[in-house]
């Protein structure tokens, strides 16, 4: 059964000029994935330094396993930042090898190596990693203290289509073995893969926390009707309610039969429509009203 | 204080640092270099104190035999011709001669404006030696080389301290690898020890490197205890390393760290009794190089490798050098921030 894992209660985090995090309550149990969103500035990466330990809080509790963090959650937590430097000269090896002589246990390198693809490059300069390669690396830092909690910030920025598919794929791993995450993402579709629930940060706040799912069901009961500008040039779009993306006209409707009759009476080609359900990136735009990429 | 998360930070920085060719290289090259710069620039034959043009050095006469027969008078040839002769004397007129000597004829011409041309034409002319009775001492010659090798050894400490340790704390920090240490159980005081300790270990060698192969070529003066200059570097670069976690303490940027590092090791550079004696100095500027750490490094290291003074004798730079490390080291670790 699962049980509170991490518990945030009433977390303020004042700056002179902002109020960067204005009260938010979390509750974590363990082995799920938890996803921290929200769009730059919205405060999701002060909520997660001062859960890491990184930053303090103006006011609030957090509690790790019922009692306040301190060197129980140094040693059972592990931590990727998004950007991280390593130390130059050194290799991967001496690199997992330092990390791991700062914890009083530690996981096994051989299997830790393996899992994180980190073989062929163990000899090599951290100076000489590729971005993927690097990512993994930090990853497995994050992991050499077989954590029972993992901090994973923005962890597939910069990597290509395939890296971060790879990149998921550890995830998922790290998750079938019983251990909590808390994932930032600004990837949309990474959340939804990954997350058994996510909260969206706006202004300091929450403003919506589920499951991927029950957010999408509590929020929509239409889908998107996708096609070309060019093709919808004479046809009239007042009735609807329209979004342009990427050279696309976007309509949303709870009634797909009714549009699609009435873009072929008007002799519009359906060869380029495409029809897809909701997504978190639309939620995301509906609740905070702006490009989580931008 | 967990000894096995210092062992790990002590080892990788320690590898950090000798793999880092370009960094290494310039720690032991510099001094290398200087101290050769300053070896080939005073290896003139400073033992010949007076210069005397010689005419018809072969036929010279017993008592010209007698003069040109001294020490520490560089004597030339110079040709008969009037116009050798013409050309000497205009160098005795414009004292790059000290006095012009015609061996045969017994004659020389000497510029009365000249102290040198005085003092050389005394030891022609020669003295009452029954008035003075003669005392002799003998001394292995102090060079200038020999008495500045001990401040360039304490200055290369220094910048190797104040930077070493200052820049890569204030990299470390701009670029996230404080930050990332500071989420693993490891304490300030461990990060800092071991910072500390790679570097004391690496003056250490760095200097005895440069020592042993500066004594190879140049041959200055050692007359005091190996073990005692130890100390004083050991102590010197702690002090010095101390400095420098202070300037590094809290800055993030690498060119304020550039800047207040240069504000700090320049005025010690010049002022710390490194290249000239601060004997006759004013009274101000004596009573402020007291504060630099390297005018007391400097000073000790000079007293133990020309005077070979005992640790005793250098007791006042050694208290001043361990209040100051104690004074910087608690300063550094309490001013302290990961990012």
């Amino acid at each position: 059964m699962a049980t509170d894992l991490l518990q945030i209660k009433n977390l303020v985090k004042h700056y002179p000029s902002v109020k960067a995090v204005n009260g938010i309550d979390i509750t974590l149990q363990s082995g799920i994935c938890f996803g921290l969103l929200g769009p730059n500035g919205a405060g999701k990466t002060t909520t997660v330094e001062i859960l890491e330990g990184i930053n303090h809080a103006t006011s609030g509790e957090i509690l790790y396993k019922g009692k306040p963090l301190g060197d129980q959650f140094r040693k059972e937590a592990g931590i990727m930042f998004q950007s991280t430097a390593l130390q130059d000269y050194i290799t991967v090896r001496e690199t997992l090898e330092m990390f791991a002589n700062f914890y009083p246990q530690h996981a096994d390198l051989d299997v830790l190596i393996k899992r994180c693809n980190l073989s062929e490059y163990l000899d090599q300069d951290n100076r000489e990693l590729s971005g993927g390669q690097r990512q993994r690396l930090l990853l497995a830092i994050a992991l050499v203290n077989d954590p029972d909690i993992i901090f994973l910030d923005e962890p597939t920025t910069g990597l290509d289509p395939q890296a971060r598919r790879n990149f998921w794929n550890l995830i998922n791993d790290i998750k079938s073995e019983g251990k909590t995450v808390v994932l930032t993402t600004h990837y949309m579709d990474e959340a939804y893969n990954l997350c058994d629930e996510i909260a969206i940060m706006d202004h300091g706040k929450i403003i919506a926390q589920g499951t991927p799912k029950a957010l999408l069901e509590e929020n929509f009961n239409d889908v998107v009707l996708q096609l070309p500008k060019a093709e919808l040039k004479d046809f009239d779009l007042s009735p609807y309610t329209t979004h342009e993306r990427n050279g696309h006209i976007e309509i949303t409707t709870c009634n797909v039969n009714e549009v699609i009759s009435s873009l072929i009476e008007n002799n519009i080609s359906l060869s380029l429509l495409q029809i897809r359900p909701r997504t978190l990136d639309d939620l995301f735009l509906e609740l905070t009203g702006k490009e989580l990429r931008s | 204080m967990s000894f096995k998360r210092f062992l790990a930070l002590f080892v990788t920085r320690n590898k950090e640092f000798l793999r880092d060719r370009s960094s290494l290289s310039w720690n032991i090259l510099m001094p290398v270099l200087i101290v050769a710069g300053f070896s080939f620039a005073f290896s003139g034959d400073i033992g010949k104190q007076f210069k005397v043009g010689v005419i018809n050095e072969t036929s010279a006469t017993i008592q010209a035999k007698a003069f040109l027969n001294l020490k520490h008078i560089e004597f030339y040839s110079v040709d008969i011709s009037d116009s050798a002769i013409s050309h000497s004397i205009k160098k005795v007129q414009r004292h790059q001669v000290d006095m012009l000597l015609d061996a045969e004829k017994q004659q020389y011409w000497i510029n009365t404006e000249s102290p040198s041309g005085y003092l050389v034409e005394k030891i022609l002319l020669g003295s009452d030696k029954k008035t003075f009775k003669k005392q002799t001492v003998s001394g292995k010659q102090i060079r200038y080389i020999d008495w500045v090798i001990p401040g360039i050894l304490s200055m290369n400490m220094m910048f190797s301290a104040l930077f070493g340790v200052g820049f890569v704390i204030v990299r470390y920090r701009k670029n996230g690898m404080l930050k990332r240490l500071k989420a693993t159980p490891i304490t300030a005081f461990e990060y800092l020890s071991a910072q500390i300790a790679s570097r004391m270990i690496l003056i250490m060698v760095v200097t005895a490197f440069v020592f042993y192969g500066t004594h190879f070529f140049v041959d200055f003066v050692m007359n005091g205890s190996h073990l005692n200059l130890f100390l004083v570097f050991a102590l010197g670069a702690l002090s010095m390393i101390s400095l420098g976690l202070i300037i590094a303490a809290r800055i993030t940027s690498e060119e304020t760290a550039g800047g207040l590092l240069n504000l700090f090791s320049w005025p010690m550079m010049f002022f710390s009794g490194v290249w000239f004696s601060l004997e006759g100095a004013a009274p101000v500027m004596q009573n402020i190089a007291e504060i630099f750490p390297l005018t007391h490094v400097t000073a000790a290291a000079r007293a133990v490798m020309i005077d070979g003074s005992s640790l005793v004798d250098i007791s006042y730079h050694l208290i001043i050098l361990t209040v100051q490390s104690v004074v910087f080291l608690l300063f550094g670790a309490w001013f302290f921030k990961w990012d």
